[in-house]
C-alpha cells in the first residue's frame, strides 16, 4: 500500500518539538441531540492546552456541532441538548446553572461568515473587551492595537479605525473577528471553518495567524480542507456521523490512520 | 387561422387592455386629486398660514395654532408609540419564536394595523376622556399612538428577521448578555429599516383625521397646554370645509395642501435617505 | 510595537520574561462579573409585557366599548340592529340605516375596486416594462399615502359636481329602467349619495387590493407561468388559468382586507354620503354609514343614550372588521404558508 505518495506532505516543522501539555478542555461521553436527532454519540477527547486541534469528517459528521458544545452556542437554541461532561477550568460546562457569559468570555469563537459589527472598527474590537473589563480610553486604544497586531491587521487597520467594520474585505473582515475574539483575552479559540469563506491568499495569512497565536491560545479548529488541518494542527480529530472514528496527533493520522475508516477519508475514497 | 385561435387573441388583447385601462384609471384619479390639491391649496396659500391663528368666520386669518398643535401632538404620540411599538417588535423577533404568545400577538397586531381609526378614537374616549371629563391634547397623542404602534411593531419585527443568525452569534460568543446583543448589535444592524418603519407611522398619523375628533377635539386660539382640548390641522380642515364660508374653505384646502406634502415628503424621505444597507 | 514581536520564534521557552512576551503571551484579565442574568431577564419580561399589551389591547377595546354600549343594549335590546330609526329628541335608536350604509358602500367599493386592483396588479407583473415596475408601483401605493380627508374634499366639492352633472344623469338613462337595476339609478342627481361614497371608497381600497395581488402573483413559480406559456397560452389565459387559481387565497385575503378597510373609512364617506337616516333603494340618495354617524353626532350627543347608542354603532363596526380582517389574515397567510414563506 503505498500511503505515503498518495498522502499530502507535511512542512518541515513538526510538532514533536513541543513538549506534552496537558488538556485544556476534557470531553467525556458527550452525546448531542437535535429534537430527535441523535447528532454526536459517546464523543470523548482533550483538548490540550496551547496546541491546536483540527476537526475532520465529511459534511453533517458533527464537527461543528461538536465545537458549538465548547461555548455551549447551542443554548440559544431550545430543542437542542447535550448530556455528558466537559470540563474546563475544573467544572462541567454542561451542568445547569453554569455562567454562559463568562464561559464565553473565556472560550472565544470565530465564524465560518466573517461577521463584523455594525460599528467602527475600533468599537468592533473594543464591543467584547467592555463586556467585562473597565478599561480607561488610553488602555481600551491600546488594546485594539495589540488585537489587530495579532490578528496581522494593524498596518492596515490603523488609519481606519473610525470607519465601519463592515466596509473591508471578506479577509479583512475575517481577520477582524479573529481580532475581536482575541481582544477578550480568553483561554480557548474555537475556529469554525474560518477560511472557507475566503480566497487562498486571506486563507494563507490566516493559517500562519492561527500558527503564531497557539503559542498563546488552545486553539480547536474546525475545516473541511483536510490539507489545512495537516498544515496548522498538531492533533487531529476524524468524525465521521456524530462518532469520533479517531483522534491522535495530526502526523500520525495522516501518515499511519489506525482506523480503515480515517484511512478511507484521508485518502479521498469518499466525502 | 382558425375561428377559436382569433378569438382567443381577441380575448387576450381585450383584457390586456382593460388592465392597461386600470392602471389607467388609477393613475387617472390620482393625477386629478392632487391636482385639484396642488391648485385649490397654492392658491391658498401664503406666508400668514404660518404667523395668524385660525379665524372666526368672515375673517382672515391663518392655520398657526392648528399646525402648531399638530406637530406637538403626533411629536408625542411618535414618542409614545416607537419604544412600545420596537419593544413589542423585538420580542417577537428575538424571544418569542415558536411561542403561542408571539403568534397570537402578530396576529392581532396585523388587525390592529387595519382598524378603523375612528373607533380607536372612540375607545380612548371611552376610557379617557370620558373619565376625566374633559379632551385633551393627551387623549389625541394616545389615539395616535394607538395607529401607529402596529406599523412600527411590524416593520421592526420584519427588520429584525432579517439579521443573519451568525451576526447575534458571534456577538453571544464574546459573552454579552442578550439584551446588549440586541440593543447594540442586532438592531443597530437594521436601524435603517426601524427608521424608516417610525417614519411611515408618523406619515400615517399626520394624515388621520378621525381619532382626533373625539380626544383633541379642537380649540380656535392657541394653546399648549397638553391637557385641554387642542387646535390640530385635520379637525380644522374638517370644520372648516364643511362650512358655507369661503375664507374658511380656502384655509381648508390650504391645510390639507400641508398636510398631503408632509406626509408625502416623510414617505419619501424614509424610502430614500433612511434606506437599509444590506444586512446579509 | 516592535519588530520581535511579531516575529517572534516558536521555539522560545515558555517561562522566558521579555518586553517581546509581554505582548504574546496574554495577561489573564482582571474581568469583573458582569450582572448578565437579571438583566437579561428584566429586557425580556418588558419586550414581554409590551407584546403582550398590543394583543390586549383587541380585548380592552371590545370591553370597553362594550360596557359603554350597555346603556343602548338595556333599553332596545336586540332589536338595537334591526330597527330603523334615529331620534335624538325621543330618544330611540335603531341601527338599521348606518348598519345598511356601511355595508352598501363597501360593497360598491368592492365591486368597483377589485376588477381595477386585478387589472393593476396584472399590468405591474404581466405587461409592465421592467424600468417602470417601481415607479408605478409607487405611484399605486401613494394612493394609499393620501389622507382621506383630501378623498372627502375632493369628493364633495370636484368630484360630487361632476358626477351629478354627468355621469349620474346617464346612469339613469341607461339603467333607469330595467327590471331589477332600475331602482338603484333612480333620484335626484345631485351628486352625493351611496354611489358617489362607494366610488370614491373604490379609489381609496385600490392600492391595498392591488398590492396585495401583486404580491401573491409574484409568488407564483415562474416554471409554472413558463410552463403554461410553453405550450402556446396567451398572457390572460396564463393568468387566469394558472396565476389565479393558484394565488386563489390569497387573492380573497386582498379581497377582504380591501373590505375591512373600506368598512372603517370615515372621512372620504362622511363629506359624500349625505348624513341621513334613510334606507332608500335608490343609491342615489343620501345615507349614513356607521363611521360618517359618529363623525358627525358624537360629539354633539348629549343624551347618554343618543351616546350610548353611537358607541354601540362603533362595537358593531369593530367587530365586524376584526372578523374581516383576521379572515383576510388567514387567509394570505395560508397561501404564503403553502409556500414555505411567511407574509
Amino acid at each position: 500500500m503505498n500511503m505515503e505518495t498518495t498522502l499530502i506532505s507535511r512542512p518541515e516543522v513538526t510538532t514533536a518539538a513541543l513538549p506534552p501539555s496537558p488538556p485544556k478542555m476534557t470531553i467525556r461521553k458527550l452525546d448531542f441531540h437535535y429534537g430527535k436527532f441523535h447528532a454526536l454519540k459517546d464523543v470523548s477527547l482533550e483538548v490540550a492546552e496551547r496546541r491546536v486541534t483540527a476537526f475532520i469528517g465529511p459534511s453533517g459528521c458533527g464537527k461543528s456541532t461538536l465545537l458549538r458544545t465548547f461555548n455551549r452556542m447551542y443554548s440559544l437554541y431550545p430543542g437542542q441538548t447535550a448530556t455528558g461532561e466537559i470540563l474546563f477550568n475544573g467544572h462541567n460546562i454542561l451542568e445547569a446553572g453554569t455562567d454562559l457569559n463568562m464561559l464565553r468570555a473565556k472560550v472565544g469563537m470565530v465564524f465560518q461568515k466573517p461577521t463584523p459589527f455594525p460599528m467602527s472598527i475600533h468599537d468592533n474590537i473594543a464591543f467584547g473587551v467592555s463586556l467585562y473589563e473597565n478599561l480607561g480610553q488610553r488602555e481600551m486604544d491600546e488594546r485594539v492595537e495589540w488585537a489587530l497586531t495579532k490578528a496581522a491587521m494593524w498596518v492596515e487597520a490603523k488609519d481606519k479605525l473610525k470607519q465601519s467594520g463592515m466596509a473591508l474585505s471578506g479577509g479583512q473582515q475575517q481577520r477582524l473577528c479573529i481580532a475581536r475574539a482575541v481582544a477578550v483575552k480568553p483561554d480557548v479559540l474555537l475556529l469554525d471553518e474560518p477560511t472557507s469563506a475566503l480566497d487562498p491568499i486571506s486563507t494563507a495569512k490566516i493559517e500562519e495567524l492561527i500558527t503564531e497565536l497557539k503559542e498563546d491560545y488552545t486553539i480547536a479548529i474546525v475545516t473541511h480542507n483536510m490539507q489545512q488541518a495537516a498544515r496548522v494542527s498538531d492533533f487531529t480529530a476524524y468524525m465521521y456521523l456524530g462518532e469520533l472514528i479517531e483522534f491522535s496527533e495530526t502526523d500520525q493520522l495522516f501518515l499511519k490512520p489506525k482506523r480503515k475508516e480515517t484511512e478511507d477519508y484521508i485518502t479521498g475514497r469518499f466525502g | 387561422m382558425s375561428n377559436l385561435y382569433r378569438r382567443r387573441l381577441f380575448f387576450n388583447r381585450f383584457n390586456l387592455v382593460m388592465s392597461l385601462g386600470a392602471m389607467g384609471f388609477g393613475m387617472f384619479f390620482l393625477l386629478w386629486i392632487l391636482g385639484v390639491l396642488l391648485y385649490q391649496g397654492f392658491t391658498s396659500l401664503s406666508p400668514t398660514l404660518f404667523t395668524q391663528m385660525t379665524p372666526p368666520p368672515g375673517s382672515a386669518g391663518g392655520l398657526a395654532n392648528a399646525i402648531y398643535g399638530s406637530v406637538i401632538i403626533v411629536l408625542v404620540a411618535t414618542f409614545i408609540s416607537t419604544p412600545i411599538g420596537i419593544l413589542a417588535g423585538i420580542y417577537l423577533a428575538e424571544f418569542g419564536r415558536g411561542k403561542w404568545v408571539a403568534s397570537a400577538t402578530r396576529f392581532i397586531n396585523d388587525i390592529l394595523l387595519s382598524a378603523p381609526s375612528i373607533v380607536i378614537g372612540l375607545f380612548v374616549y371611552t376610557v379617557y376622556v370620558a373619565q376625566v371629563n374633559h379632551f385633551s391634547g393627551w387623549a389625541g397623542s394616545f389615539a395616535l399612538a394607538l395607529i401607529a404602534i402596529p406599523v412600527v411593531v411590524r416593520t421592526t419585527e420584519n427588520m429584525l428577521l432579517l439579521v443573519p443568525n451568525s451576526l447575534r452569534e458571534a456577538a453571544v460568543a464574546l459573552g454579552a448578555p442578550m439584551w446588549k446583543v440586541i440593543l447594540m448589535v442586532t438592531l443597530k444592524a437594521v436601524r435603517g429599516g426601524v427608521i424608516t418603519g417610525v417614519l411611515l407611522a408618523v406619515a400615517r398619523m399626520s394624515g388621520e383625521t378621525a381619532p382626533l375628533l373625539f380626544t383633541a377635539l379642537n380649540n380656535q386660539f392657541w394653546s399648549s397646554d397638553m391637557n385641554a382640548p387642542m387646535a390640530n390641522l385635520p379637525v380644522v380642515i374638517f370644520q372648516f370645509a364643511l362650512s358655507p364660508y369661503d375664507d374658511w374653505k380656502s384655509l381648508a384646502w390650504a391645510g390639507a395642501l400641508l398636510i398631503t406634502l408632509t406626509v408625502l415628503v416623510i414617505n419619501i424621505l424614509a424610502r430614500s435617505v433612511f434606506k437599509q444597507a444590506s444586512v446579509r | 510595537m516592535t519588530a520581535s514581536a511579531a516575529t517572534a520564534a516558536i521555539s522560545l521557552p515558555m517561562n522566558a520574561q521579555s518586553e517581546s512576551r509581554s505582548l504574546r503571551e496574554p495577561n489573564p484579565p482582571t474581568r469583573h462579573q458582569a450582572a448578565g442574568q437579571w438583566q437579561d431577564w428584566l429586557f425580556e419580561r418588558t419586550t414581554l409585557f409590551f407584546a403582550v399589551s398590543v394583543l390586549a389591547m383587541l380585548l380592552f377595546i371590545l370591553l370597553a366599548l362594550g360596557y359603554s354600549a350597555i346603556p343602548a343594549f338595556e333599553k332596545f335590546g336586540l332589536g338595537f340592529f334591526t330597527t330603523n330609526v334615529w331620534n335624538p329628541v325621543k330618544s330611540e335608536f335603531g341601527a338599521l340605516a348606518p348598519i345598511y350604509g356601511t355595508l352598501a358602500t363597501s360593497l360598491i367599493a368592492l365591486l368597483i375596486g377589485v376588477p381595477v386592483s386585478f387589472g393593476i396588479a396584472l399590468f405591474l407583473t404581466e405587461m409592465c416594462p421592467a424600468a417602470l415596475r417601481r415607479p408605478l408601483g409607487t405611484a399605486v401605493e401613494l394612493l394609499a399615502a393620501i389622507p382621506s380627508i383630501i378623498y372627502g374634499m375632493w369628493g364633495l366639492f370636484v368630484f360630487a359636481p361632476i358626477f351629478g352633472d354627468y355621469i349620474q344623469p346617464a346612469l339613469t338613462k341607461v339603467f333607469g329602467n330595467l327590471w331589477i337595476l332600475g331602482p338603484l339609478f333612480q333620484g335626484a342627481p345631485n351628486g352625493i349619495g351611496m354611489l358617489s361614497a362607494g366610488v370614491i371608497l373604490s379609489i381609496m381600497i385600490i392600492p391595498f387590493v392591488a398590492s396585495v395581488m401583486r404580491d401573491v402573483f409574484e409568488i407564483v413559480p415562474p416554471v409554472l407561468k413558463e410552463s403554461a406559456y410553453g405550450i402556446g397560452c396567451t398572457t390572460w389565459e396564463v393568468v387566469w388559468n394558472v396565476v389565479l387559481p393558484y394565488t386563489r387565497v390569497g387573492v380573497i385575503g386582498g379581497i377582504m382586507l380591501g373590505l375591512g378597510r373600506a368598512l372603517g373609512e370615515t372621512m372620504a364617506v362622511t363629506f359624500v354620503i349625505g348624513n341621513a337616516y334613510r334606507i332608500n333603494a335608490s343609491l342615489f340618495a343620501p345615507g349614513n354609514s356607521i363611521a360618517s354617524a359618529l363623525a358627525n353626532e358624537f360629539n354633539e350627543a348629549a343624551d347618554p343614550v343618543h351616546r350610548a347608542s353611537l358607541i354601540a354603532l362603533g362595537l358593531v363596526l369593530f367587530v365586524l372588521t376584526t372578523i374581516v380582517l383576521a379572515c383576510s389574515r388567514l387567509l394570505i397567510a395560508q397561501l404564503a404558508k403553502g409556500e414555505g414563506r411567511k407574509t
